[in-house]
């Protein structure tokens, strides 16, 4: 393996890495799904740059896939959230979310 | 020839990767749903972009190129449609700093239509039947 390729897989798993701790951590579910989607596209992106570095062509139609996943996926859940909405209006036409939301959660402390 | 173009499929590799990396630390960092989608993109449209260019030089072969072409298409025609959908439900659902907003153009009282707030089955107003009023009360 040559400097180049331990600095693209450092990188990407690094980035990787990084959208799966806030996959964890993430107060509501949006921002997981804004996680998930993030680290579908950077899966990509590591079978690509394998792809590229071994020079095989055998992983590009999984790529296809992948993307069309990360699509699907995340849009989805987005409509499936906007589906949950939200019975308790407080008449200033934004909803009331069931997680905590960030803003008080961060005014309150 | 051959040693130039491995240069510059390296330098589109490693700054694809790059991206990936700030998309990662931007997630981690920035304060709500918002600002974590702007990191997030990053990666989904330029970084996308630049590594299949890269893998396109390395793989040579036009069958493997067009497909990373469609790969780079349809990443391009599918994330505004997945990040508009995700933000407008974030703004619904109070996961936006309305303290760290310069212009919120599309909560301000003046202008808002109080019948019909969207498209949702959800804001329908409310003396209207719904289609899922018998199933959740």
């Amino acid at each position: 393996m040559t400097v180049l390729g331990i600095a693209l897989y450092a990188l990407i798993g690094g980035g990787a890495l990084l959208a799966l701790a806030r996959l964890a951590r993430g107060p509501s579910l949006l921002d997981r799904v804004v996680a998930t989607d993030t680290l579908l596209v950077i899966i990509s992106a590591g079978l690509a740059v394998h792809a590229a570095l071994v020079r095989d062509p055998t992983l590009v139609p999984v790529l296809v896939v992948v993307s069309l996943l990360a699509f699907v996926g995340s849009v989805s859940v987005a409509r499936y959230i906007g589906g949950m909405l939200l019975r308790s209006r407080t008449g200033d036409g934004r909803d009331v979310g069931l997680p905590v939301a960030a803003e008080e959660r961060v005014n309150g402390s | 020839m051959s040693a130039l173009a491995d240069v510059i499929a390296a330098a589109c590799l490693l700054a694809g990767a790059a991206l990936c990396l700030t998309a990662g630390l931007g997630l981690v960092r920035f304060p709500d749903v918002l600002s974590r989608m702007h990191a997030g993109t990053k990666p989904q449209v330029l970084g996308v972009l630049l590594v299949m260019v890269g893998a396109a030089i390395r793989l040579d072969g036009w069958a493997n190129a067009w497909m990373l072409l469609l790969v780079a298409a349809f990443q391009l025609l599918t994330a505004p449609v997945s990040a508009h959908l995700i933000s407008r439900v974030a703004y619904r659902r109070r996961h936006v700093r309305r303290d760290l907003l310069l212009v919120d153009e599309f909560g301000g009282a003046g202008h808002q239509d109080l019948r019909h707030r969207g498209d949702e089955p959800g804001d329908a107003p409310p003396g209207s039947p719904r289609p899922s009023a018998g199933q959740s009360s």
